[in-house]
């Protein structure tokens, strides 16, 4: 008794005009089907069709690229929300980040989820990529896909370097005064590099200069970085990983011991 | 049914030609979009260097030499100005408070009469009574790869210091002699 109505209940929802009117037929679950929804889905259609057992294996891979991708997602949806709040000026800088941990509920426990996931993501890139060191995942045909690797890696460094000035205290602001008093020393485009008369650079005008916006770091360098954190790097970041995992399909999937 | 061959007005074979019209649009087209790039680039480049900076001018005035007393390291401008005056038997010199190994600002230790920076622990020569203020500022701890740079001092119209962090004179350089280092009062 109880089953029927269970299943007239099942067919008044799914018989129903409503319902047939969106899905059309049902799913039959085959092979065939899992196959196509998995490659004629643009999300989706970044995982392999067909996977080996050895990618499965967590103690060959460690999942440390998966973790890394899952990190950068968080701190995406974390610092889309803080964008709510943050304002990236000299005046508000400041007085925002202490606003979000102490006066906005729940902000506290955004910001640190952003801070924490970012300094993660560093390490567990480190890790993914000490992982396809020794495994030796470097090698032909996947070479190429290593180069793209060391970029994200070093735009992951430069995600939280840009990432470290936004609080606008103490700390931040000599951590980039330091940073970017190395740039004084790249070469040709620096004006204490080697070379720099060869380009005729002086302090007004070089690396240092365009990247915090003239000799000191101040609200404009504060805006410049932000401007960075959150548009310029991230799409650049994001555009490099749709190469990466696709690169990952068709280099041979992920690699498998010998 | 016949292959027509095509052929220019005045007879020839369009094929045997240098440039195609095609390879003409073909080329116009990429010089066009590759140039447009490229201006675009040379213009952004040009753009994140701004006409004017807001930050604080180099050149202040510093209050009259009387307000100095002899032996001592002034404090008195390192907030707003990040400058230290140096006051010895013979004048004046100021330096400024920028660590010459990565920018951070050092600290002044009248005790350990020494200049310390809290970022990565370098240490400069000090100064006390009776001191010659030629040593000043050289840096003899830490990674800091050479002295504290000094900055000219002058006196202006009204008979103020005038202190200018434009002119900077360096030690390794053999600067600290220069017209501008060291202002002399009687």
């Amino acid at each position: 008794m109880a089953e029927n109505e269970k299943q007239s209940l099942k067919d008044k929802v799914f018989e129903s005009q409503v319902w047939r009117s969106i899905f059309r037929h049902g799913y039959a679950d085959t092979h065939r089907n899992r196959v196509l929804q998995v490659a004629g889905n643009v999300f989706l259609h970044l995982h392999p069709t067909k996977t080996r057992r050895h990618a499965l294996r967590i103690r060959f891979t460690w999942c440390a690229g998966g973790v890394t991708f899952l990190l950068f997602l968080v701190t995406v949806v974390t610092g889309v929300i803080l964008m709510f709040y943050y304002r990236p000026t000299g005046e508000h800088a400041y007085i925002d980040i202490k606003m979000l941990e102490f006066d906005v509920p729940f902000g506290m426990v955004i910001r640190n989820m952003h801070r924490w996931a970012a300094h993660a993501m560093v390490i567990a890139v480190w890790v993914h990529m000490f992982r396809v060191f020794m495994t030796g995942s470097y090698k032909p045909p996947r070479e190429f896909n290593w180069v793209i690797g060391v970029i994200l890696l070093v735009l992951t460094l430069l995600l939280s370097f840009t990432g470290y000035l936004l609080p606008w205290d103490q700390l931040a602001i000599w951590a980039v005064t330091v940073g970017t008093n190395m740039a004084r020393a790249t070469p040709l485009l620096g004006h204490e590099g080697p070379f720099y008369e060869l380009v005729g650079v002086n302090a007004r005008y070089d690396a240092r200069s365009f990247l915090i916006a003239g000799q000191v770091v101040g609200p404009p360098a504060l805006l410049r970085f932000y401007v960075l954190h959150c548009i310029f790097i991230p799409i650049a970041a994001s555009v490099l990983m749709i190469v990466h995992f696709w690169r990952v399909r068709k280099d041979g999937g992920i690699s498998g011991p010998m | 049914m016949p292959i027509i061959k095509p052929v220019n007005p005045d007879g020839t074979d369009p094929s045997q030609a240098t440039w195609s019209r095609r390879d003409f649009f073909a080329l116009t087209g990429w010089a066009g979009f590759l140039g447009g790039i490229s201006a675009g680039l040379l213009a952004f480049g040009r753009f994140m260097f701004p006409r004017v900076l807001f930050e604080p001018a180099t050149a202040f005035k510093a209050g009259f030499p009387v307000e100095y007393s002899s032996g001592e390291v002034s404090e008195r401008w390192i907030k707003a100005q990040r400058t230290w005056i140096i006051r010895d038997g013979k004048g004046f010199c100021a330096i400024e408070a920028k660590c010459t190994h990565l920018g951070c600002t050092p600290r002044w230790f009248k005790d350990a009469n020494k200049f310390k920076c809290p970022c990565h622990g370098s240490g400069f020569k000090g100064f006390a009574e009776g001191m010659d203020s030629v040593t000043v500022g050289i840096n003899f701890e830490g990674p800091a790869p050479r002295p504290l740079e000094r900055i000219k001092v002058a006196l202006a119209e009204d008979g103020q210091l005038l202190i200018d962090k434009g002119p900077r004179f360096r030690f390794e350089k053999d600067e600290w002699g220069k017209p501008g280092s060291f202002l002399k009062v009687g």
